[in-house]
């Protein structure tokens, strides 16, 4: 694969072949080996070499034009560089993107961990390590279904006709483990867990096992349950996704594109309730995915989106930015409209223990662990959800598995119904966050 | 009579690497032959039982109107290679964007050492692959001048912001309109060491207007799809006027709907898309995935009754123009039409090579990719419920109170059968007639139970683009179905 810089000299002598004086290039090259295994034995082993650059061109009207290929070669260059000119006559009149003012300022200097990758083998050999210790440790637990032992590297660049240039090197390694179960009698259960980290050798394997196994055991014994209002307490990955699937609310690109449940004059407005704080923080110390720069290379940075229930700031492209006038946030992916997405967030979690509120006293309150199925039952245009998950139900501190159940709601109602903030955060891939209790949201248990 | 002495001339390794081997870049054809049946020996003489190569050319591009402006056109190129080593039941794909035979060589020799196997060294005698001649489906059909008879990017900005500007003419209380286009050109080629060699072409158009309406508090949000798979003039051939009609008659009739309050109800499902029901609570139930996972209760029901009497279902790839329709799979099968449930009774399931090779099943040209960086996996095309017999009053005439499911939002099914899929437009219906509108809708079930609930069916089958996401990526599905009932089925709302 041609190297960052090979990449470079190419862009650049295409650009000065074709009579392009302004044009950014933003790419990445990825190695990545997974593994899956079956009743021990290795099931399918992937792995992929690939490189893909996005190239944005300005022609001598000042138009964008944006073209993607996989083909970083000479000849590949030229001809994404050529549809990208191609393309730039159709490109907007108003707002046009421009490259970011800060896509040459310092990035924070943040201690970056990469491993080695590890033998293919030993993937192997670990994943059906840990699909015999997860089948040990139930009777009830016949299969691991889903599982996935993988590992990446990933060099990531940006670069413009002005000079910037930025790249850094990430390696990740990631399990999951999906357990099902088969009693006679009894409908088949199933519950898992996902552990990331730089390498194999930083995994916490173990910890997956034991999870997958302690949720999965804690479904056998499970009960419907009655449709009606309940007090519903959010774990850190439900209420997270939550805030993934509604983060229009605080994104300028859809704000400005008038598809989002905010305002651009609802900054300082109270959008939640005051025990809510939350930030997105790409280079927070739990980000195992921490970059240092967007896709128009932009430094990242910590943005309080929510502080105290006020909505304070939006995330926000270099477009967006000038736009709103404010300052870019560095959460662009470039394309021919530059998309805004958060990065990983950060729910402050709450000052203090309360005695009455805590599960193990918890009579007739829903912990949701896990939703399911966003993508089909969010509408994020109207703030509505109606959404399956896997929790339990808390009988006097007693909790029992739900058999299947969705929760409902307005997004918006349910920020303002937070009553409590737990004061212990979890670290999730997606972000760090503590458990959210929330008043009357609406169940419905399957008939 | 005198028998001449055999000749022993197996080709050796040396010869084959030093020849030059000329594959065209920008097309795949019969020049590409002696390359692959070279990289398929060697596989094999490395002692891999299979091994399959997928090379593939995408050319696609995206357009967006927002409102009264054009705002997005990406276009996309990608070139990349896929290889798939068998040894016994286990498999290793490795993928590449280096289409060269070195960079081919590379990917074959990584996936031959995860499999604990080594190229043959130099000297050794080699597998010779007879690769069937090229099966071309896309010379035979006419499919190598689509490309340049698809629409221009000035044909695609004029044509989606008069479709936005039919929203503006048929909607109120407008916050904003959205016009998308894509077309997706793919070119493909299979070659494997059991002699297949085949090549397709494949275009995918697609257009889909949103509609976000507001009046204070009162959102609604209405979208409609359409897709094709055989004609390059898709695009400017597209009512938009009709389309449009139907998005902004759904946004103002649900901009002041209430929510529905859960329970239990007889519900009518919509043809077209209501046919998702049956892709998330059956469909992927019947894929040798699942099977070879346990993740399916049907694994071992084939012949026996899984649904109600009244319930006939179809898989297949040729349907004329359809959103899933292919000529030939990703592993380079003819596609066929598959009758999955004839009458409530399981008749086939939909397999891939892997699958078939690990359940047993027969392969069903269902063996389906996004794209080369994944191993093909069975996968649906076109599925569909068949008509029934009964007229669409009857069912209506059955219902005293429940819900019609006009239009449905995605869906998904869970690892041990359990579905969901949101209700975008929906309404009640009381003593056999349709009247005020709802939101929020959830329906959620087991699939073991629904399939015997669905009672009755009419006669107005409908089909409709969908987008499909499960092992081997996204991909391009038809979901179809006549109107039917559903006797009872839980309904999430507030």
């Amino acid at each position: 694969m041609p190297t960052l810089e090979d990449i470079a000299s190419y862009a650049t002598t295409s650009a000065q072949k074709l009579g392009i004086y302004k044009y950014d290039v933003y790419g990445a090259t990825v190695d990545e080996t997974s593994v899956q295994v079956d009743q021990g034995d290795p099931k399918q082993v992937k792995a992929s070499n690939r490189s893909s650059v996005i190239v944005r061109v300005w022609n001598d009207q000042g138009k964008l034009g944006v073209t993607s290929t996989s083909d970083v070669d000479p000849a590949g260059m030229d001809q994404a560089l050529t549809m990208a000119r191609d393309a730039s006559h159709f490109g907007v009149d108003d707002h046009i993107p421009d490259f970011s003012p800060e896509a040459q300022a310092p990035t924070a200097k943040v201690g970056i961990e990469t491993s080695a990758a590890a033998p293919v083998s030993d993937l192997i050999t670990n994943l059906i390590d840990l699909e015999k210790q997860l089948l040990a440790a139930h009777p009830a637990i016949t299969s691991v279904p889903y599982n996935g032992l993988a590992q990446r590297r990933s060099d990531r660049f940006y670069l413009n006709s002005a000079g910037a240039l930025r790249q850094e090197t990430r390696t990740y390694a990631s399990v999951y483990l999906y357990s099902k179960t088969a009693e006679t009698g009894r409908k088949p259960r199933s519950a898992g867990a996902m552990r990331v980290h730089h390498g194999l050798d930083r995994l916490d394997l173990q910890g997956c096992v034991r999870e997958a196994a302690e949720k999965t055991i804690s479904h056998l014994n499970y009960e419907k349950i009655s449709s009606g209002k309940y007090r519903v307490v959010f774990s850190a990955e439900a209420f997270l996704s939550l805030l993934g699937a509604f983060s229009n609310l605080y994104n300028a690109q859809s704000i400005l594109d008038r598809r989002s449940l905010s305002n651009v004059d609802d900054l300082g407005k109270q959008v939640a309730s005051p025990l809510l704080s939350v930030y997105d923080d790409a280079l927070h110390a739990d980000n195992i995915g921490v970059e240092t720069f967007d896709g128009e290379g932009t430094p990242t940075r910590r943005v309080g989106l929510i502080e105290q229930g006020v909505l304070t700031h939006f995330l926000h492209s270099a477009g967006t930015a000038r736009r709103l006038g404010a300052s870019p946030t560095g959460h662009a992916s470039i394309g021919a409209k530059v998309s805004v997405s958060p990065s990983f967030y950060h729910v402050l979690p709450g000052p203090e223990q309360r005695s009455d509120l805590r599960l193990e006293t918890a009579d007739q309150v829903v912990l949701i662990d896990d939703l399911q199925a966003l993508h089909a039952g969010v509408n994020a245009l109207q703030g509505s959800f109606s959404l399956p998950f896997d929790g339990w139900l808390y009988r006097q501190g007693e909790r029992v598995s739900i058999e299947s159940a969705t929760v409902a709601g307005d997004f918006r109602e349910l920020l303002q119904r937070i009553i409590y903030v737990e004061p212990e955060a979890d670290i999730t891939p997606g972000g760090v966050c503590p458990g959210i209790w929330v008043d009357d949201l609406s169940i419905t248990g399957e008939s | 009579m005198s028998v001449a002495p055999f000749s022993l001339s197996l080709p050796k390794t040396d010869d084959l690497l030093s020849r030059e081997y000329t594959a065209q870049r920008d097309r795949f054809g019969s020049s590409w032959e002696s390359t692959l049946a070279t990289l398929l020996g060697l596989g094999r003489a490395a002692g891999a039982d299979f091994v399959e190569f997928f090379l593939e050319r995408n050319n696609y591009i995206s357009c967006q109107a927002e409102d009264d402006a054009i705002t997005s056109i990406s276009p996309r190129l990608v070139t990349g290679a896929g290889v798939r080593v068998f040894l016994g039941q286990a498999d290793c794909y490795v993928s590449t964007n280096n289409l060269s035979f070195n960079g081919l060589k590379a990917a074959l020799d990584k996936a031959l050492s995860i499999m604990g196997l080594t190229l043959p060294g130099p000297g050794a005698n080699l597998f010779e692959i007879n690769l069937e001649l090229l099966r071309d489906y896309a010379s035979a059909r006419g499919k190598d001048a689509w490309l340049e008879r698809c629409s221009s990017m000035q044909d695609m900005g004029e044509v989606l912001l008069s479709a936005n500007q039919a929203l503006a003419h048929q909607a109120s209380h407008v916050q904003s309109r959205r016009a998308v286009y894509f077309r997706d050109w793919q070119e493909v080629m299979v070659a494997a060491s059991d002699g297949t060699f085949a090549r397709d072409i494949r275009l995918t158009q697609s257009v889909a207007c949103n509609l976000l309406c507001a009046d204070g508090e009162h959102r609604s949000s209405i979208g409609e799809r359409l897709g094709d798979t055989s004609n390059p003039e898709f695009l400017t051939t597209w009512d938009y006027q009709t389309t449009a009609e139907h998005v902004a008659d759904s946004a103002g009739k649900m901009l002041y709907a209430e929510y529905l309050e859960s329970g239990s109800y007889p519900v009518i499902m919509a043809n077209q898309f209501g046919g998702v029901i049956f892709h998330e609570a059956c469909g992927h139930l019947l894929e040798t995935t699942q099977i070879e996972r346990g993740t399916t209760p049907f694994m071992d029901k084939k012949g026996e009754k899984i649904a109600h009497v009244n319930l006939t279902a179809w898989d297949e790839g040729l349907s004329t123009d359809a959103f899933g329709t292919i000529d030939m799979d990703d592993e380079g099968m003819p596609a066929q039409r598959t009758l999955l449930i004839e009458n409530g009774m399981l008749r086939n399931f939909l397999s891939d090579r892997a699958g078939s090779m690990r359940t047993g099943h027969p392969r069903t040209g269902s063996g389906r990719r996004q794209s080369y960086t994944y191993a093909a996996a069975s996968r649906m095309r076109n599925t569909y419920i068949a008509p029934g017999d009964y007229s669409l009053d009857q069912l209506f005439a059955s219902v005293d109170k429940g819900i019609y499911c006009k239009k449905m939002g995605g869906g998904s099914v869970g690892a041990t059968g359990q579905f969901n899929f949101a209700v975008d437009e929906a309404y009640l219906i009381e003593h056999g007639q349709v009247t005020k509108p709802l939101k929020g809708a959830t329906l959620i079930g087991e699939a073991t139970e629904i399939m015997d609930r669905i009672s009755m069916c009419s006669n107005d089958l409908g089909l409709a683009p969908g987008f499909c996401g499960s092992i081997s990526g996204s991909i391009y599905v038809t979901v179809g179905q006549p109107h039917l009932k559903v006797d009872a089925i839980t309904v999430g709302g507030r």
